[in-house]
């Protein structure tokens, strides 16, 4: 583990390549991104104030505030950055960093269980089979939550990747570990 | 293969088959007026949503991604979509994948452990790209039985259509216009208001860290758009369309007022237009409902 902003790097450098994360650097604090945020003016999230924190390796405050999950990844400031910080990908990528650390609510665990278990973060129930029907549609679409095999190659996914591991993932259950107890924070 | 004859593999995701189905009637049965057949994609999953699932876990994400992708590439057509979220998604991990061979390789590590692969042949279309590009204005106009003459349109991009632009190549993220020539095309006049460019709320898991939150940013623009005077608001994306029209039974719940101004998807505004019912367009089977002025 290295500073936050080495690990924005390494963690979305692999993705987004480390030049688009370095563009963290050029930050010089102007305050734009925060003047045109749709969460700012509803919320807490103060997107410049996030931006230095990461700078400055406040890691656990980042990791521990509540509006680090406030941001919609709208790109309005991804957008308007006059300096061409990739803010929507480094706020992404904060946000892998505090989840692999365990800072993941239970409901965004869930939407994971979801797929998990049917394919789909929204799946489909019998309700809306006669939604579908009315309309002239197929009762079920073939997607994953149809097909047993189709599915399992998603949940294969799921493993390889350990995204099962960092929610606390149960096969045998088919939910989330401990959900009894409310589940870790 | 001529126009005409074009045939799309058309990814659903989530919302769009499992909750708005009448987005799926009114897209497929357009398109087919116009010579455009859509094929579905056996097996597709969820896209994954990019805001969420990139949150969470970008190694996850992208894999998943791929794999729908890789779906297409087999059927060897492109892709068209209905949802942003799924647009975002699929375009951005298409992008990201063929510009960088070694996370490529990555990914077709996992996805070859069940036979795959990602090659980097099909494209990904937004279901409002071929509307206004691949049938054309003038070909739609032709088609308009219902002018929607005297109606006020609220057009709502969403935000992963735009945005980012580099991925995205629809060029300016602020000054639009596809979806306003989409809307006058049936004689609507679509009115400038305060929050056209703002968020619906609901995206990266907003509106599930704080659901009541999430739906004053759209109270917000609601109230704009009624202060312009404005009819209805039509949007390309189906997820928008799940925090639009249902959230605002969720925002009767919270704030205890209940606005039902009219949110359709924009192929289904198209429809009424066109001469389609308000049945066939699923606009029945929703919270949100229409007026007389739509319905003409």
């Amino acid at each position: 583990m290295g500073t936050l902003y080495e690990d924005i790097i390494d963690c979305g450098g692999a993705i987004f390549g480390n030049e688009h994360l370095e563009t963290l650097r050029e930050c010089v604090q102007c305050g734009k991104c925060t003047g045109g945020c749709p969460s700012g003016r509803n919320t807490a999230l103060r997107t410049r104030k996030l931006m230095q924190m990461a700078l400055v390796d406040m890691r656990e405050e980042v990791f521990n505030a509540p509006e680090l999950w406030f941001c919609s990844t709208c790109y309005t400031c991804y957008e308007r950055c006059p300096k061409g910080v990739k803010v929507t990908d480094v706020i992404r990528t904060i946000r892998n960093l505090a989840a692999k650390e365990g800072h993941m609510s239970v409901p965004h665990r869930m939407i994971g269980v979801y797929v998990m278990k049917t394919g789909h973060a929204v799946p489909i129930g019998p309700d809306q089979m006669k939604l579908r029907e009315a309309v002239g549609l197929e009762s079920q679409p073939p997607t994953a939550q149809k097909h047993k095999d189709q599915l399992e190659q998603v949940q294969a996914i799921f493993k390889a990747t350990g995204y099962d591991a960092m929610i606390d993932f149960d096969w045998a259950t088919m939910n989330l570990k401990g959900m009894d107890k409310g589940g870790k924070k | 293969m001529t126009e005409e004859s074009k045939t799309y593999a058309y990814f659903l995701g989530c919302i769009t088959p499992n909750r708005y189905p009448g987005i799926e009637a009114a897209t497929k049965t357009i398109l087919k007026e116009f010579g455009i057949e859509t094929e579905e994609m056996m097996g597709a999953s969820c896209c994954p949503a990019p805001g969420v699932f990139g949150s969470f876990d970008m190694n996850t994400w992208l894999p998943v991604a791929a794999r729908n992708l890789a779906i297409a590439e087999e059927m060897d057509l492109e892709i068209v979509v209905t949802c942003n979220g799924c647009y975002g998604s699929l375009q951005e991990a298409d992008h990201l994948l063929r510009a960088n061979p070694k996370l490529k390789e990555k990914t077709n590590k996992i996805l070859g452990e069940f036979g795959r692969e990602f090659k980097g042949t099909t494209k990904v279309n937004h279901s409002l790209v071929v509307f206004h590009d691949v049938i054309g204005l003038d070909r739609l106009k032709e088609k308009i039985t219902n002018p929607m003459d005297g109606v006020n349109v609220a057009v709502h991009y969403g935000c992963h259509f735009l945005k980012p632009r580099e991925v995205r190549g629809h060029g300016s993220s602020e000054d639009t216009y596809i979806l306003e020539d989409l809307a006058q095309v049936t004689g609507a006049k679509t009115p400038e208001y305060k929050d056209k460019l703002m968020c619906c709320g609901a995206g990266g898991g907003n509106r599930t860290a704080d659901s009541v939150q999430s739906l004053e940013w759209m109270r917000q623009k609601l109230v704009s758009a009624i202060e312009a005077d404005c009819d209805c608001m039509i949007h390309p994306c189906a997820f928008c369309h799940l925090q639009l029209d249902r959230g605002q039974e969720e925002m009767e719940k919270a704030f205890g007022i209940f606005f039902n101004f009219p949110i359709l998807f924009f192929t289904q505004f198209l429809g009424l237009a066109m001469g389609l019912s308000v049945k066939e367009l699923g606009l029945d089977e929703q919270v949100t409902t229409m007026p007389d002025k739509l319905l003409k």
